[in-house]
């Protein structure tokens, strides 16, 4: 179908899944596509620049990203995105674990014949 | 001695679901295979807030819940040989200790072996002033903090050494987390202590099993998307690790929960930084040549765990009374409701800014941006999205005293007279704030200590 080799924007919530992890001041978040095919479509769009963005009104400071790729996974850690983390933040989230859905808000493009049914 | 081991896992922090123990020993006792059972309760500052009851009360600052955690599976564990490791000390482990030998006598079990290992708790014996800060802490200021508590993360072996010595419970206070599941392994095994390649499949295993439910379904859970049966009911997890270093995960049988390549995949990766190098005292474990496969429902199998020397210094961490904070909280509703939400929060910033009260304060918009907020508010500010049908207004301030982060707080009730037409449903509340900084400590300036003796003989 010509229709499905089109590329479609979409949240990445609906290709991937993700959990948020703190260590003091830094968040660590999981990413994974739930088709191993999108993988390297994921570590093409899914930059270190453009995940730090997502934390930059919090004075996030640095991203780095891991790859996993055996088992299709990134491993991004945050640095200074807790705003003092448990230790210190005035927010209500002070372990940072609901940013794993900051992350998964953002969008990517990927072809439509990817995309699972939707939820 | 059995090719293989079972580690069940009951408990991922304090404050876990307080009925997850009994179908993981039924499933470990139906299994017939050697086994343990290991709770995990102590988060970063629960042991602050444990050394702070035990100021007030000798015999308390161990895990509250812990008899009621016992109770239901302490003779089906000691009948089947299953041993129970936790942390449940916190504070206070001979104190835990005495609980445990008591609630044993009651259950008619006086021969009951208790092991207590001691040592963590590292405040009266070392100089936190002389030892280099961990990285990820180093921009603390913490001049003006008390401290309350400090204890380094001690690794299996002590509690190897409690088991070696017939402990059926073995009661420690801080531990890493992945060693409590990495003992009876080293037991059972005769794994020596620099064998790392194994220590770092008990690692893993520590690591996926020590936050419970989060293995099962647990965070994991996203209706419509990832869901997993019968959410009330998750079943906790239970790990098969063999004498060759084989590892797969599972869970306690006819329970709710999942355990696929997508819940442990999240899991492996929980608060890892490099995945080359999680540090525990034991090991460092390298997971970057993992692979895994499901062997069945419920069933995933790991392979490639790699293991390096153990770090030369162990972590401390150090809990302080710092400053008080101070919450409050408005509601506001219907038409109009986000200029009212925003009109409120820069009122409330404004007084709290005009009485001097707080070192820094917050206004959240609850139903329009909080969570993933900044301290600024940058998101609730540039909203412009739909008009949302009901906000609540949250106030934070950070005060130095208990008195200033009141008087903010209160800031939100005066809302219901001076504020914006139909503010209502205030809420307030002060509480002390536990700051954490963690240090590095040689490990010969941390020697534990392990004391093994019957039920009946703990007073």
């Amino acid at each position: 179908m010509e229709l499905n080799n089109t590329m479609v924007e979409v949240p990445l919530h609906r290709v991937a899944h993700s959990r948020a992890g703190d260590k003091g001041n830094r968040v660590n978040l999981s990413l994974m596509p739930y088709d191993p095919v999108l993988y390297p479509l994921l570590a093409e769009q899914v930059t270190e620049e453009r995940v730090l963005a997502l934390f930059r009104h919090r004075g996030a400071t640095r991203c780095r990203r891991y790859d996993l790729p055996l088992i299709h996974a990134f491993n991004f850690i945050v640095d200074d995105a807790l705003e003092g983390g448990v230790n210190g933040a005035l927010n209500l989230d002070g372990h940072g674990k609901s940013h794993s859905f900051r992350l998964l808000g953002m969008t990517v493009r990927v072809p439509a014949a990817s995309l699972p049914a939707a939820g | 001695m059995s090719d293989l081991f079972l580690v069940g896992n009951a408990s991922g922090f304090s404050g876990d679901r307080i009925d997850a123990a009994p179908p993981v020993v039924r499933t470990l006792v139906r299994r017939g295979l050697p086994a343990a059972l290991f709770f995990e309760c102590l988060a970063e500052r629960t042991i602050a807030l444990a050394q702070i009851e035990k100021r007030r009360d000798p015999d308390a600052g161990y895990e509250p819940m812990l008899e009621r955690l016992l109770e239901p599976i302490l003779a089906d564990c000691a009948r089947a040989g299953i041993p129970i490791l936790g942390n449940f000390g916190a504070a206070n482990p001979m104190a835990a200790a005495r609980c445990v030998a008591r609630l044993a006598r009651r259950l008619g079990l006086p021969e009951l072996r208790i092991g207590v290992v001691t040592g963590d708790d590292v405040s009266g014996s070392v100089d936190l002033n002389a030892l280099p800060v961990h990285e990820a802490d180093a921009g603390l200021d913490m001049s003006a903090w008390t401290l309350v508590s400090a204890n380094a993360y001690i690794g299996a072996a002590p509690l190897a050494r409690a088991l070696a010595q017939g402990a059926q419970v073995v009661v420690a206070g801080r531990t890493s987390d992945p060693s409590l599941a990495i003992a009876p392994l080293m037991h059972h095994f005769g794994w020596p202590e620099d064998d790392w390649r194994n220590l770092a499949v008990g690692a893993a295993c520590g690591h996926l099993l020590e936050c419970g439910s989060q293995l099962t379904g647990g965070v994991f859970w996203d209706p419509g998307f990832k869901d997993i049966p019968d959410p009330a009911n998750i079943g906790f997890p239970i790990a098969e690790v063999g004498r060759d270093g084989s590892l797969l995960v599972t869970k306690a049988e006819d329970t709710g929960g999942l355990v696929d390549l997508r819940s442990v995949k999240e899991q492996l990766l929980y608060e890892l930084h490099d995945p080359a190098a999680y540090l525990t005292p034991d090991v460092v474990m390298d997971i970057t040549g993992v692979t895994m496969e499901q062997a069945g429902k419920d069933r995933v199998a790991l392979r490639g765990v790699q293991g390096h020397a153990r770090p030369e210094r162990l972590k401390v961490t150090a809990c302080y009374e710092g400053s008080w904070l101070g919450e409050g909280e408005v509601s506001v509703a219907g038409p109009n409701a986000l200029a009212r939400a925003r009109a409120t929060a820069d009122v409330l910033l404004q007084r709290v800014k005009q009485r001097g009260l707080a070192r820094r304060a917050r206004a959240d918009l609850i139903g329009v941006s909080a969570v993933h907020d900044s301290d600024d508010g940058a998101l609730w500010r540039s909203y412009d999205g739909p008009e949302p049908p009901d906000i609540r207004i949250r106030l934070a301030v950070e005060a130095t005293t208990r008195d200033d982060a009141d008087q903010a707080s209160r800031e939100v009730l005066a809302m219901l007279c001076c504020g914006t037409a139909g503010t209502s449903g205030a809420r307030w509340r002060v509480t002390p704030r536990i700051l954490t900084r963690s240090f590095l400590v040689p490990r010969e300036m941390v020697p534990t200590e392990v004391t093994v003796r019957e039920a009946r003989l703990w007073n």
